[in-house]
């Protein structure tokens, strides 16, 4: 008996029980759907992390001094050197204070967070003015009340006028408004990125009665030497302080991977929890296929007799149930391409099925369609004839 | 004498618990080539056993078995399948067809499992169905023919292979008498055209088709002879 003939006895038998060979299906149709969507809504979501990730720039790096372990504290002055000696790794510095005062425009007062850093910040952050201009360095220096304004300020405070030029005050004191940040969100709410201010570091100092400057964004020459420059930096601080827990590099390469291990795991734990609806699919046709063999065994005792050898039996009842699961694996594949589709449109997330994850699961409902089939076909091919003559 | 099977001293034995029942209890006989013989018993007297061991649908306990010299007696299952699918055509009391295949489907069974391909399987399915006189219902499936029809799809289903023994249980057991005396004279057309038949019957009147009569009782041959026809 040929893989033909075979293959049309499996059709034939699922065609005179249509009902029967969809309820069948079902449990490898959800499972193979699950995990597709499942794995290519976090691979998806990954990927639009990861580029936003990247639009910050990959050659940005950042040092926390924790002031642990050393007696020595770093000036913006220290950090500026750092950079001036090494060149070939690094552009710039920026250092940043943070706090969360109040702001008061003419009745309106709220409270938003601000940023105290010098005019590298801009480039290094990719926080571009959309009017106006940035902090500079003769800010800096004379400790000027001037102030970069979020997005959402400008339209909460400032509507229908320009903002340059117009007086804000924060924590009491008042400040001429130079610039307004493009917006980073669409949305632009409270509490986003957009509702933020950036004055001077050392106004911010002042203003904020904290004379430490704990944290600085560097920014490499290169994305390509930036790993070698946050060991650099690294090396050098150590120089410096003395203690490898008086500071902390955080590279934009490392938190990138630290993402992509996350969701990595993500993808695996929920494609496995998706994984095992498939095993219980599995279950599912090899019980049917019980059922099958056992309705069946007066068929299997005639076959016997007029001269079907085991590996006959097997193959038939084996053939059935692959087809059974691949049947079910396509269906599965296209709702699965489907409901990542729609699903993430509902969400928001720009998804498609990935090629492997369909390859997988097609590979999967084949194996299970063997491994789940196997027992009962082999039960089938065993029958004793006059037995299963005899079956009614 | 050319013997197509030779049984010598087979024995099946079952074990229920401690006692030992002897289905088949020392039977030797030999049937020749194109012999046409009955085989007669009341229920219980192992006439099944010996057309189970005779089909080589089950192996006896002891003694030996031989189909056209080569014995069969001590064969494993598959090549007990391909002795059952080259040398012996069943015909069942109850037809046993498969109710999902067409006429021509069940006829081609057998030889597909010879592995024949698909030309000479139609054609040899074909000429088997048409020497049964049922060409116009190739394409049928079982429970669209009476009773009388399915049996004659199943000898053509047992000739397709055009296996030299025939055995047939109870052929006409399910069959009204007009209906059993058309199959009977279709087992003696066969016969005539060469094949060995082999008749399992409990009824006397349809076992004098045959020319010759083998009684069991108690799992041992009573009688063996020939019927002198008027």
């Amino acid at each position: 008996m040929n893989i033909s003939q075979a293959l049309k006895m499996a059709f034939q038998s699922i065609a005179g029980n249509k009902m029967r060979a969809f309820l069948t299906m079902l449990g490898i149709i959800i499972g193979v759907a699950a995990v597709i969507i499942m794995v290519s809504l976090v691979q998806a979501s990954t990927a639009s992390i990861t580029a936003q990730m990247e639009s910050l720039g990959t050659n940005m790096m950042t040092v926390m001094l924790t002031g642990r372990n050393s007696s020595r504290n770093l000036s913006v002055a220290d950090m500026q050197k750092l950079v001036d000696d090494n060149p070939n790794f690094f552009n710039s510095v920026a250092p940043s204070v943070s706090g969360s005062p109040t702001i008061k425009a003419g009745t309106v007062n709220a409270s938003t967070s601000l940023i105290g850093t010098n005019q590298h910040y801009s480039e290094i952050n990719n926080t571009p003015v959309e009017s106006g201009r940035f902090i500079t360095e003769a800010d800096c220096t004379s400790r000027k009340k001037v102030v970069v304004i979020g997005k959402y300020i400008a339209n909460k405070y400032f509507e229908g006028q320009d903002p340059a030029g117009q007086t804000l005050k924060v924590s009491g004191q008042v400040f001429t408004v130079v610039g307004v940040l493009t917006a980073k969100t669409t949305t632009m709410t409270e509490g986003s990125t957009d509702d933020r201010i950036i004055i001077p570091y050392t106004t911010a100092q002042r203003l904020l009665r904290n004379a430490e400057i704990r944290s600085y964004s560097f920014q490499a020459t290169s994305s390509e030497v930036a790993e070698q420059a946050s060991e650099k930096l690294e090396e050098l601080l150590l120089k410096l302080l003395g203690s490898e827990n008086a500071y902390r590099v955080m590279n934009q390469a490392e938190m990138l991977e630290n993402v992509a291990t996350m969701t990595g795991t993500m993808s695996m734990m929920l494609g496995g929890i998706a994984g095992i609806s498939l095993i219980v699919g599995g279950i599912g046709i090899m019980n049917i296929m019980l059922v099958s063999v056992t309705e069946r065994t007066r068929e299997i005792g005639i076959r016997k007799a007029i001269g079907a050898r085991r590996k006959s039996i097997m193959s038939q009842f084996l053939i059935e149930s692959i087809v059974v699961s691949c049947i079910g694996g396509i269906i599965g594949i296209i709702i699965g391409i489907a409901g990542t589709y729609f699903i993430g449109k509902a969400v928001g997330i720009e998804a498609g099925a990935s090629a492997m994850v369909m390859l997988l699961s097609a590979g999967v409902s084949v194996s299970i369609g063997i491994f789940f089939g196997w027992y009962p076909a082999n039960k089938a091919s065993k029958l004793n004839p006059i037995d299963a003559l005899r079956f009614e | 004498m050319n013997a197509l099977i030779r049984l010598e001293n087979i024995y099946k034995i079952y074990k229920i618990g401690d006692n030992e029942v002897r289905a088949l209890d020392g039977v030797s006989l030999s049937i020749a080539q194109n012999e046409f013989v009955s085989i007669v018993g009341p229920s219980g007297s192992g006439k099944s056993t010996l057309m189970n061991v005779i089909g080589c649908l089950d192996t006896p306990t002891s003694g030996e078995y031989y189909i056209e010299g080569t014995e069969v007696s001590k064969m494993r299952d598959d090549r007990l399948a391909d002795i059952r699918n080259t040398k012996i055509g069943f015909i069942f009391q109850s037809y046993n067809l498969l109710g999902k295949l067409t006429v021509i489907e069940n006829v081609e069974l057998p030889l597909i499992y010879m592995g024949k391909p698909r030309s000479e399987r139609h054609a040899l399915a074909r000429a088997a169905i048409e020497r049964v006189g049922l060409a116009d219902r190739e394409n049928n499936r079982p429970n669209q023919l009476s009773g009388g029809q399915q049996q004659r799809v199943a000898i053509a289903r047992a000739l397709a292979n055009r296996p030299p023994l025939i055995l047939a249980d109870e052929p006409t057991g399910a069959l009204d008498s007009r209906t059993g005396a058309e199959i009977m004279q279709m087992l003696k057309d066969i016969h005539q055209s060469g094949n060995t038949i082999i008749l399992i019957t409990h009824e006397k009147e349809v076992a004098e088709h045959a020319q010759r009569i083998i009684s069991i009782h108690d799992g041992k041959i009573s009688s063996d002879s020939e019927v002198t026809h008027a």
